[in-house]
């Protein structure tokens, strides 16, 4: 019961933090890039205040938007925060941790596209329909180098549950392995298209041609946008949470373990969900975005690079 | 239970009789109707049973027999066939032909599935694709829907052709399956009966290289008889196959046989999926997305295959249970994408998506219904399409656990493969969505659609009802399969199934599509109820912002259609990408003129690269095969005495060898 009840208030704990994480993290990333490039930036706390001002708006819904306009946002971001309850954070044995698959979380993240996705062409203009092709076609790139990553996560810890592999991963039990390397870096390269990073996509630019996520964003506004915004910042710090959970598990609560765990596990989680955000942000600093038609090439090395992984994983699991 | 699916049977045959004699053609439909209910109860209700039938050749009756795996297949059938028949009974179908052939077509595919020994069997399969070809063919009298039929035929020919070897390898005529059970084939005998089968029923499946007729004849079809052919007829050429690989040929049988099945199944994955997102048509984006789901249920059935060889029949029952679900939720959801097809079509006048836009607004019914299939066919959480996909990644990601090098890296190569074809049917379906119910109408004839009514709204509701089931009901519905996954693995292996969620094995993964449902409403209720506490104002319409683009003129109250994504154009990215492999293209570009006042035109041309390597090196041979037979006619008349001589002691000898045992 008492086991019951923590894994509970973990759940509860984790979605909280997380929603309080999101908008810090890009507003870290954005300020850390600002400072990187010799400008001021924006305040720590600028994506809270935005969204907060976009909630109070009215929104404008374009003449022949239909209901999809209206819905997807809420869709979207339930999804992706389905999917954030999914990942585990500072603490393991969360309630939801049974159902915690890599391929459920890999669904609810395309569930959350294909609404963008929708929304980006209910208005009927030309942009959206812009992004909306481009979008999709990232994502039959990224998609098979993210399954094929979690193969090989899948192959170390015996189960593509990731509080299982988080677990395995924090005691060590899957040694230091070349193909581990390699299928960080896929991922890494499928969560800087998925959150439509530099060099896939450039989330501040203005110039609608070279536009992706943002393209299919440009009819949305008031709550719908806010929504939207907050569905991009979650979604970043899901995948940011990802790649802690799975490459820095040390330091995070086990299953079962006390508030005092807890504290050390949030504090450790929250340095390293900003490490990474620094991370992102110096990585876009020193690096151009690259022509559209270049990001299959991208991709196309992320899955090489996760197949290359699971045939040395092969090999050596077969000498073994 | 046979008997009386026995009597739908000889039912279905008078109904078609009649349809052909011009009288009730409309019966013909609520018949048809009435044996797929009895169908899809039949297959819920399952229970071993063999009845002979009084008729076939003498000594060898025909033999219809009800086990586990036909069940699960019977229930495919009446899922497709129910609203299917409904619509044909609402207008879907039309003319003596048709009439006649529908009935016929549904006994087909019942009977084939419903064989108790090889001959039945045939029969089955015969009347199937004969009946098809005819409703094809009934509806196109000349033009590219009969060269479409014609090519049909030919692919229908060859299928029956290796199938009836592949069958004739296996047992002697007549033989029940029983029979051939006792007494499995060996040797190069197995081997070449099933490389026939395969080649037979893979064909009829539209599996690669032998696909080209499937996009093509699919679409030429009435409505229902699309949906049907998509939704069942595909479906009951792998029952051949599942029935052959894995209960007649026995469980001795070398696992390397699942490796051909798996290649080509995720090969034509890829190629459906890249297909559909190129077409521009909508029902052949469906039959090509037929394609990519038929391509991964192979591929679950060849790994299924892979697994059961090594003795891991937990994972075997795995990829067995992910093949046959996703058969089931691809018959619910592509019967309900066809009928929306067809309804958009009947209504709106085309099938074009150049021609179409917006039509939420006008027919919100069949939107929401496409919608929903489209949501299962990308494989998306809760839907349809999700949990075979599911368990059938979760298979291939346990992969590993074969010890043979070449088959982990297939199985690696296989999951790629998946992944990307289930990414590209999202994007597939997305774009279809997009361009057909979403944006602005592009002609008028769009704008003033109607939504589907009376018996049309009926059989969609049905059928999206159907889907709604397939998706939440998804364990229970498994747990139907349980006695089909014992029965071709071996007593031990079962579905997994745990409650209402797929679930494998005590510490393995879980999916609960109903809780996954459940905790996204309630997330969305409670973000609802956030948003609506900071109090903004009601949202107001505008004209669209569109970057600052200015509004269209006053002839064109929906904008200037080219400001929207046309369907080439949300297709170009993909084309540009990954085209090339499955497509030869041809791209024509006319830049606009700076100051001129037409717009930049792009014209692409794209066809199958499979016509370039398999028909026209077939259509060569038959013109040189034909130049050769012309020169028979010159031969003096000596020379053709020789010949026929030859001819008869050749087959002399060919008899003579075959009689000694």
């Amino acid at each position: 019961m008492m086991a019951l009840l923590g894994a509970l208030l973990t759940q509860l704990l984790h979605g909280a933090l997380l929603l309080a994480a999101a908008p810090l993290l890009l507003g870290l990333t954005r300020t850390a890039k600002a400072r990187l490039m010799g400008r001021r930036g924006p305040p720590l706390l600028q994506p809270w205040r935005d969204a907060l001002r976009l909630l109070r708006k009215r929104p404008i819904l374009a003449e022949h938007a239909s209901v999809a306009t209206r819905a997807a946002p809420y869709l979207a971001l339930s999804a992706t925060l389905l999917a954030g309850l999914l990942v585990p954070g500072f603490a393991q044995g969360m309630i939801l941790a049974p159902f915690a698959d890599l391929l459920l979380i890999a669904g609810l993240l395309g569930l959350a596209r294909a609404a963008l996705v929708l929304a980006g062409l209910d208005a009927g203009t030309a942009f959206g329909g812009l992004g909306a092709g481009r979008e999709t076609a990232f994502a039959a790139f990224a998609e098979p180098a993210l399954l094929v990553s979690v193969l090989v996560l899948a192959l170390l810890a015996g189960s593509a549950n990731l509080d299982a592999i988080a677990a395995l991963f924090r005691e060590g039990g899957q040694g230091l392995r070349v193909s581990l390397l390699f299928a960080a870096l896929a991922l890494c390269a499928v969560a800087l298209a998925e959150n439509a990073r530099v060099p896939v996509d450039n989330p501040a630019t203005h110039l609608e041609l070279t536009m992706v996520h943002e393209a299919m964003l440009l009819e949305a506004s008031g709550r719908h946008l806010a929504l939207w915004e907050a569905q991009a910042a979650l979604k970043l710090a899901v995948w940011l949470a990802l790649l802690a959970a799975v490459f820095l598990p040390f330091g995070m609560a086990p299953a079962g373990a006390g508030p005092l765990s807890w504290l050390i596990g949030a504090a450790l989680w929250g340095a390293k969900l900003a490490g990474l955000a620094f991370a992102l942000a110096a990585f876009e600093s020193a690096i151009a975005k690259m022509r559209v038609f270049r990001v299959p090439e991208f991709l196309g090395a992320a899955l090489l690079l996760a197949l290359l992984a699971a045939a040395l994983l092969f090999v050596s699991t077969g000498l073994a | 239970m046979l008997s009386a699916l026995g009597l739908a049977l000889g039912g279905l045959l008078g109904l078609g009789l009649a349809g052909a004699l011009g009288l009730a053609a409309r019966w013909a439909a609520f018949g048809a109707a009435a044996a797929a209910a009895l169908f899809a109860l039949a297959g819920l209700l399952g229970g071993p049973a063999v009845l002979d039938l009084p008729l076939g050749p003498p000594g060898a009756a025909l033999r219809l027999s009800l086990d586990p795996l036909s069940a699960w297949f019977l229930l495919v059938l009446g899922v497709v066939a129910l609203p299917a028949a409904l619509m044909a009974a609402a207008g879907g179908i039309a003319g003596r032909a048709e009439a006649a052939g529908f009935p016929l077509f549904l006994a087909g595919m019942a009977l084939a599935l419903l064989a108790g020994d090889v001959l039945t069997l045939l029969l089955g399969f015969e009347a199937m694709s004969l009946a098809s070809w005819a409703l094809v063919a009934a509806r196109h009298p000349a033009g590219a829907g009969r060269r479409a039929a014609r090519l049909y035929l030919g692919f229908a020919a060859f299928s029956g052709l290796c199938l009836l070897g592949g069958l004739a390898l296996l047992a002697a005529p007549g033989a029940g399956f029983a029979a051939i059970r006792a007494a499995p084939p060996e040797g190069w005998r197995a081997a070449a009966a099933m490389a026939l089968v395969l080649l037979g029923a893979g064909s009829k499946a539209g599996l690669l290289p032998f696909h080209l007729w499937l996009p093509l004849a699919h679409p030429a079809a009435a409505t229902p008889v699309s949906a049907l052919m998509s939704g069942a007829m595909v479906k009951v050429a792998l029952y051949v196959l599942a029935r052959v690989l894995f209960d007649l040929a026995g469980p001795a049988q070398p696992g390397w046989w699942g490796a051909p099945l798996m290649a080509l199944g995720a090969a034509t994955a890829l190629w459906g999926a890249l297909r559909a997102n190129t077409e521009r048509d909508i029902k052949a984006i469906l039959a090509c997305s037929t394609l990519d789901n038929l391509g991964v249920i192979a591929l679950a059935l060849g790994l299924a295959l892979l697994f059961r060889g090594a003795d891991l029949s937990p994972l075997a029952a795995v990829a067995l249970s992910a093949a046959l679900l996703h058969a089931l939720a691809h018959g619910a959801f592509k019967g309900l994408l066809f009928l929306c097809a067809g309804a958009v079509a009947e209504r709106a006048g085309s099938r074009d998506p150049d021609r179409l836009g917006g039509l939420i607004h006008n027919m919100p019914l069949v939107a929401g219904a496409a919608l929903l299939g489209a949501a299962s066919a990308a494989a998306l959480p809760p839907f349809a399409g999700f949990a075979g996909e599911w368990l059938l990644l979760q298979a291939l990601l346990q992969g590993w656990r074969l010890a043979d090098l070449a088959a982990q890296l297939l199985i690696a190569a296989a999951l790629a493969a998946a992944a990307m074809a289930a990414a590209l049917a999202a994007a597939a379906m997305l774009r279809l969505i997009g361009l057909v119910f979403l944006g602005r109408p592009r002609t008028p004839r769009a704008a003033g659609a109607g939504d589907a009514a009376g018996l049309a709204r009926v059989a969609l509701l049905l059928a999206a009802l159907f889907c709604a089931a397939a998706a939440l009901l998804a364990g229970p519905l498994l747990g139907l399969a349980d006695g089909a996954v014992a029965a071709l693995l071996g007593g031990a292996a079962g579905a997994p199934v745990h409650g209402l969620s797929l679930s494998l094995g005590e510490a393995g993964a879980r999916y609960a599509p109903a809780a996954v449902l459940g905790a996204l409403l309630l997330l969305a209720a409670l973000l609802w109820r956030a948003v609506r506490r900071a109090g903004a104002p009601a949202a107001q319409r505008g004209p669209a912002w569109d970057c600052g683009f200015q509004p269209p003129p006053a002839h064109l109250p929906f904008g200037d259609p080219l400001t929207q994504p046309s369907a080439a154009g949300a297709a170009q990215p993909l084309r540009r990408a990954l085209g090339p492999l499955a497509l030869a293209l041809r791209e024509a570009q006319s830049p606009a003129a700076p100051g001129a006042a037409a717009p930049a035109r792009l014209q692409v041309a794209a066809r199958d690269r499979g016509f370039g390597a398999l028909l026209a090196p077939l259509a060569r041979a038959r013109r040189r095969a034909g130049h050769e037979a012309e020169r028979l006619r010159n031969l003096p008349l000596g020379a053709c005495l020789a010949l026929a001589f030859g001819t008869l002691v050749g087959l002399l000898a060919l008899l003579a060898g075959l009689g000694r045992p």
